[in-house]
């Protein structure tokens, strides 16, 4: 008897507080609009834009009209693109791998209790915290032949010693790979340690009992473990790749020639020197299409296919 | 006194063949790391006259100042000749309210994104984290016919704009995770004290942000210190920032190129990030972890 007006009132509570609660979340949207806005506008409509542009014939100004694939076909066409898109496939598989091994070695050198562990750590991750403008202009210097390594090594009476790779066509490209890896093991380094750190020692005792070599149990056991941190550490490294510029223009400014051009530099010299805006902006279509290709089985991976399961 | 006699710490370890390696390894990679930055710093400190007869390694014979003071203010930008000093207030003009802003707009997005159930906001979220992966040239063009058109390209609004437009991913995914991690009986406690959107944000939330408002400082600071591509395209002439400059003073080459001046301004670029590194130390490595976790 009692319990009707308990529960029509209930009812009446709810329903007001589900409109309240609807009023109290009209800020949270107000405060996520400009974010909205920029979404749309810039990360969004900006992308669609550009490749919009690279289907028109374009140079100094914008223009709109439609000439299909034309642009793409010249890109295909063109030196300077072509050595641009090699040169980054070489920088980036060994820029990647080298810091994913020289990482790899100095976290596991350093977890072996050494002494000063604070200082290695400090001296490998410094250079990251340098811009890459920094990181060319230092690297110039100590690679020039003229007063750099190659001088330094013959006065010590090597007179035949040569190390003239940033001035020579077809190794300056590894320089720049060099200066990376100065640049970003450090970073690589940080993260593996902490996943080692993270290891269960029951796992290292276990290990022991069975007189399984030390190497060993790093090669087999504790890699596999380090699966996250070695996909996080490779999805930073990536982005760092495609973003390569700054340290190209500060070393070497694409030389010598044309040896060290790399698509962000291309589409930039196309856009704002060049004067040739629908060739820009399709090499950065093709720059974008990679990236996705590169991109969508990680997102696959780590956003599809675990749907459903607790994250 | 006795107890100076018990074995303390960890049992000595002989010296074997391996520890022996581990060292050798360590101190070879470090040697590689610092040789830059010694060779930098000894090129910074010698006459050009000593910098002619080689040996990047060894020490300034006679050791000078010059060239810092040199690049500091009167070494040349191209046309220019006020030194790099010039570029250094550029920076920090652009710093100061890039950092501020882009952190506010993050952790007002992470508080909304993790505490506040508004629709569509999840879309939203995943389609910014998806473009913090797209390259810049990307956006690049677009973004300056539209600062174009509204009258603001290459001032120094526009350069603090796209800072925070492209920092966004970052400092949200910061923020987001870091308030998913807080209570949610401490929110809803709140709510039915009757606190609103912005006061639970600032009573509430903000003032427990302490660890990671340090963070997203670090990563921006540093981030934002180091651009150079956004400076180059966005900033303009007169608000060129220290990266931008630096580069200009290296590749204007008149007459013979001075190393000395080009590494003391090297090292002046580079001394706002460093000392921020040495002086937040594990926090800077926290910072770089949160921002490289995506989703």
């Amino acid at each position: 008897m009692a319990t009707l007006p308990i529960r029509a009132s209930s009812i009446g509570a709810a329903d007001t507080g589900a409109r309240r609660r609807i009023r109290a979340r009209l800020p949270a949207a107000f405060a996520l609009l400009p974010t909205a806005l920029i979404v749309l506008v810039v990360y969004i409509g900006c992308m669609i834009w550009t490749v919009r542009l690279s289907f028109t014939s374009s140079t100094l100004l914008p223009k709109f009209d439609w000439v299909g694939m034309a642009q793409y076909n010249r890109l295909f066409l063109n030196d300077r693109f072509l050595t641009s898109a090699e040169n980054i496939v070489i920088f980036g598989v060994l820029f990647i791998s080298g810091c994913l091994i020289i990482g790899f070695l100095m976290a596991v050198f350093i977890d072996q209790n050494v002494r000063g562990e604070g200082l290695f750590r400090t001296v490998f991750l410094y250079p990251y915290s340098m811009s890459f403008v920094v990181t060319g202009v230092a690297w110039q210097w100590f690679l020039n032949p003229g007063l750099g390594l190659q001088k330094l090594v013959r006065d010590m009476g090597f007179e035949s010693f040569t190390f003239d790779w940033l001035v020579n066509q077809k190794m300056a490209i590894y320089t720049i790979v060099i200066a990376g890896l100065w640049h970003g093991a450090g970073l690589t380094m940080a993260i593996l340690l902490a996943g080692l750190r993270g290891v269960d020692a029951d796992l290292w005792k276990a290990a022991k009992v069975d007189g399984i070599p030390t190497w060993r149990v790093y090669t087999s056991v504790i890699l596999p473990l380090l699966r996250p941190m070695v996909i996080t550490a490779t999805v930073l490294l990536a982005t760092g790749v495609v973003k390569l510029y700054d340290l190209v223009v500060a070393m070497t400014l694409g030389g010598p020639g044309i040896a060290t051009e790399v698509p962000a530099k291309f589409v930039m010299d196309h856009l704002f020197e060049r004067n040739n805006i629908a060739l820009g902006t399709a090499a950065a279509t093709i720059m974008l299409i990679t990236v996705v290709i590169v991109l969508a089985p990680w997102v696959y991976a780590r956003y599809v296919r675990p749907q459903g399961r607790p994250a | 006194m006795t107890a100076a006699i018990e074995p303390q710490g960890r049992r000595p370890r002989r010296l074997t063949a391996g520890r022996i390696g581990v060292y050798m390894f360590l101190v070879t990679a470090a040697l590689f790391f610092l040789l830059p930055l010694w060779i930098m710093v000894m090129t910074s400190l010698k006459p050009m006259e000593e910098i002619r007869l080689g040996n990047i390694l060894s020490l300034p014979a006679a050791m000078t100042f010059d060239a810092w003071s040199k690049a500091w203010s009167s070494a040349c930008t191209g046309l220019e000749c006020n030194g790099i000093s010039v570029g250094f207030w550029n920076s920090v003009r652009i710093l100061i309210p890039s950092v501020i802003l882009s952190i506010i707009a993050g952790a007002i997005n992470g508080y909304a994104l993790s505490f506040w159930r508004v629709k569509g906001a999840n879309v939203l979220f995943g389609v910014l984290l998806l473009g913090a992966f797209i390259p810049y040239q990307v956006f690049l063009y677009p973004l300056v016919r539209i600062f174009s058109l509204t009258g603001i390209y290459n001032s120094l609004l526009c350069i603090v704009l796209v800072h925070v437009i492209f920092g966004l991913p970052t400092m949200t995914l910061l923020f987001r995770n870091y308030y998913a991690g807080l209570p949610i009986e401490l929110f809803k406690a709140a709510r039915i004290d009757g606190g609103g959107f912005w006061s639970i944000f600032l009573r509430v939330i903000l003032p427990m942000s302490t660890p990671i408002l340090v963070v997203a400082t670090i990563l921006q600071v540093t981030g934002i210190w180091n651009d150079f591509i956004f400076g180059l395209t966005f900033a303009g002439r007169e608000n060129l920032p220290m990266t931008v400059q630096l580069n200009n003073i290296v590749h204007s080459t008149q007459g013979e190129r001075a190393y000395n001046v080009d590494m003391a301004a090297t090292m002046l670029a580079a001394l706002v990030p460093l000392v921020i590194y040495f002086v937040s130390g594990r926090w800077f490595v926290r910072g770089i972890a949160a921002g490289a976790v995506k989703g």
